[in-house]
């Protein structure tokens, strides 16, 4: 029978724990959440030689188990938890050999909770560089385990590393401290209240209270309500703890570590004089912003191009080739635009996470946080609230579960609040159409094109509605929190390919497949809304022959009337004329109402939407762009999209909140349906009244 | 009273005891303990916030948090 053997994977953040994890199984993962929380559950398989199957779980990095976000909660439940599927057989801890001191409190910890730990020190291939030298069996034996040292980027060591975690088995349990010598006299009340129990384990349930709310605890009931400490004696117990353990770690190091710290001045504090100045740390910022945005608008726009052109003539094909009828129609008019929709955002959001990812790598991330930390406090932000706006212009969604370090919980939901108004990539089609049609192509000095400026200054809309709002949230909201902030900083780095590869294409796929389905499911509701209706619908055909009986019209213009009366008379033309009164103050008619009201699902819907209801029957932007091109306003004459119209839809799309999936999100990192709420009523408000004052200026 | 805050940029010290009720678990857990040394290693511009090396880890802290620890200048 085969071996089957559960290994989780633990560490410090920075330490090159993802790059362990795919070293250990290659593409064999899979990503998905942990049931109930937005937490990343990265799960893997190998195989290990003679039958022997290994299943390996990417734990969140943690500093220690004393939990202070949902991310470092995700491990502390699972270890606690014996009778959870993923419980671990044997936990790898990864340490990083410049950081080894830091990392073994970690170690220390998991290895007091009773089960078999392997140490693997990663990056021992700079051991030589940075003169260390370890003495690895001395280590092993004060720390009561077995050490791997490996080297991620090099791919050593990982064939004794698989061996130790197949012997698992014959690792030694024991703890490496004494829990009781935390408080001999606390522990010991502890013992005669539960003289069943872990002492600590329960010390860890007891604590977890402290730095981390609200828990839902399977195990050892009763001990929440058990009345033992005052909280600030638990915290004094809590450093108590973190300085024993750093006592135990120093004295084992002072025997075994030996590190030449003349060589400590290197390529770290040369670069980080550049890379955090304050003038050449900014003007090296905004380059990378600059060439970020540069690969999204320029560099993708080819595979656009060709995605775009690829669907239509799939759909005109599947028109052609299909036996005509409903479900030929639904396929070409409804699912493949739908699709083509989702297919198309793919080239955007894998530049995007592209370059978030190397950024993150190479560890200039902490460098921005650190650099922009003071100026973004002035708006009521954090320094960490950089990562989130910029990973923001992907997707709101990434970007609202990138706030969770922040620590102070008002920078943390404003951050959360004003994160939508940044330009992400659904708004960008919305955007791209709608400059090419109202913008002239013209050339502002000859070099910059006017359509490429008004694109760049939608940008700074959002950014700079999100900074003010930012401000005003900063000045109204009332809450009183520690202020608090900590970002390791970690060494340079060059980013290892494989990692960033893995990065861009699960966080790609996660995208197609999460914003797909409800893409997908509209184009599918719209395209029946809009093929079918009632009364006057089913008779179109009679009713225009009758009409135009006396004009002498040819085939093609006939059925084109009776195309467009049967959209007027369709399901979605009867709400469309509805809420036409609510839009027309805009400058938009019913159909750009229809495509307004669906983008509150998802922005990107509108050009299909659109693309749909004026039964262009495919989603290629130019025949689209005629065609709204040539829509005429009904009340006022001339082009419907004219400026006015268009700068007011423009502005209508930077405001409103319209992505359901972030109003989930939000819900959910915020636990209440108040914060969503308000994005959506507040944003929106904006959006039309911005939009309506625009119009109402223009026109 | 000298503070982490008081540091210039190069300059060491050793961290004295400290309160836990102002200075977060989570410091100390990355290496801020009463004994270890720390050293300025950069100041952010508008002067926070600072850049430390403490006992060998690399850390960032705002100046808020940098002057509730005490320091003895070495």
């Amino acid at each position: 029978m085969a071996k089957h053997i559960n290994v989780a994977l633990i560490g410090n953040p920075n330490t090159g724990k993802t790059s362990v994890f795919n070293r250990l199984t290659g593409l064999n993962q899979k990503v998905g959440n942990y049931p109930g929380i937005t937490v990343e559950k990265k799960q893997g398989t190998c195989k290990f030689g003679r039958a022997c199957k290994v299943h390996v779980l990417d734990l969140p990095g943690t500093y220690s188990l004393n939990a202070s976000s949902v991310d470092e909660n995700v491990v502390i439940e699972l270890l606690l938890n014996k009778n959870d599927k993923d419980f671990p057989d044997v936990a790898v801890v990864v340490a990083d050999i410049e950081n080894l001191k830091r990392n073994l409190l970690l170690f220390t910890q998991i290895k007091d909770l009773g089960i078999p730990t392997i140490l693997a020190i990663n990056m021992s291939d700079r051991m030589k560089r940075k003169a260390i030298s370890l003495n690895v069996p001395a280590l092993e034996k004060k720390l009561k385990t077995k050490i791997a040292l490996i080297s991620s980027r090099k791919n050593l060591g990982f064939d004794y590393l698989k061996e130790l975690i197949e012997d698992y088995k014959h690792l030694s349990t024991k703890p490496s401290l004494n829990a009781s010598s935390i408080s001999p006299e606390y522990f010991d009340r502890l013992r005669k209240a539960f003289p069943n129990q872990d002492l600590y384990k329960l010390w860890l349930v007891i604590t977890q209270d402290v730095n981390f709310g609200k828990l839902d605890r399977n195990e050892l009931k009763g001990v929440a309500s058990f009345q033992t400490e005052s909280i600030s004696n638990l915290k004094r117990l809590q450093q108590k703890e973190t300085v024993i353990r750093y006592q135990f770690i120093n004295e084992t190091l002072k025997e075994t570590l030996h590190i030449d710290t003349a060589n400590a001045k290197d390529l770290r504090s040369r670069l980080d004089r550049v890379l955090t100045h304050k003038v050449w740390g900014y003007v090296i910022f905004f380059g990378i912003l600059l060439l970020i945005f540069q690969a999204i608008f320029d560099w993708s726009a080819y595979p656009m191009d060709f995605i775009d052109s690829t669907f239509a003539s799939l759909s005109e094909w599947a028109k052609n080739t299909l036996p005509p009828g409903d479900f030929s129609s639904l396929i070409a008019e409804g699912i493949i635009p739908g699709l083509g929709g989702i297919v198309i955002f793919i080239p955007q959001i894998a530049f995007l996470f592209l370059f978030i990812s190397i950024l993150e790598e190479t560890g200039y991330m902490s460098r921005v946080v650190f650099l922009m930390d003071k100026l973004m406090r002035r708006f009521g932000l954090s320094g960490k609230s950089v990562v989130p706006l910029v990973a923001g212009t992907a997707c709101a969604i990434p970007a609202i579960m990138a706030t969770r370090n922040i620590e102070n919980w008002k920078e943390r939901l404003i951050t959360i609040l004003v994160t939508p108004f940044t330009t992400c990539s659904a708004r960008l089609p919305v955007y791209l159409i709608i400059i090419a049609l109202v913008i002239p192509d013209t050339r502002v000095l000859g070099i910059f094109s006017l359509q490429g400026l008004t694109l760049m200054f939608m940008y700074i809309l959002g950014f700079g509605a999100a900074i003010f709002s930012a401000y005003l949230l900063d000045k109204i909201l009332k809450i009183r929190s520690k202020s608090f902030f900590v970002v390791e900083m970690p060494n340079y780095k060059l980013p290892l390919p494989k990692n960033v590869i893995i990065t861009v294409i699960e966080k790609t796929k996660a995208f197609v497949f999460g914003a797909g389905k409800i893409i997908l499911a509209i184009s599918i509701i719209l395209w029946v809304l809009a093929s079918y209706g009632p009364g006057d619908f089913n008779n179109a055909e009679e009713i225009i022959k009758n009409e135009y009986a006396s004009q002498n019209l040819s085939e093609e213009e006939i059925a084109m009337h009776i195309d467009s009366y049967k959209l007027e008379h369709s399901y979605i033309g009867h709400v469309g004329h509805a809420i036409e009164p609510a839009v027309r103050p805009l400058g938009y008619d019913w159909k750009i109402g229809i495509a307004l009201v669906s983008s509150f699902a998802a922005r990107e819907v509108f050009v299909g939407t659109l693309a749909t209801i004026y039964s262009v029957g495919s989603d290629d932007e130019q025949t689209i762009k005629n065609r709204m091109a040539a829509e005429i306003n009904p009340i006022l004459g001339g082009p419907l999209f004219n400026f006015a119209s268009g700068v007011s839809l423009l502005l209508f799309y930077a405001f409103a909140m319209q992505c359901m999936s972030t109003l989930a999100i939000v819900k959910k990192e915020t636990n209440s349906w108040k914060w969503p709420m308000w994005q959506l009523v507040v944003m929106s408000a904006i959006a039309y009244v911005v939009a309506l004052a625009a119009y109402q200026f223009l026109k | 009273m000298i503070t982490i805050a008081s540091l210039k940029k190069g300059q060491r010290g050793i961290i004295k005891d400290f309160s836990v009720d102002v200075v977060p678990l989570k410091l100390l857990e990355m290496g801020c303990l009463p004994g270890n040394e720390v050293s300025l290693v950069q100041i952010a511009p508008f002067n926070d916030p600072l850049y430390l090396n403490i006992n060998g880890s690399h850390l960032a802290i705002r100046k808020e948090t940098a002057c509730l620890i005490e320091i003895e200048l070495i």
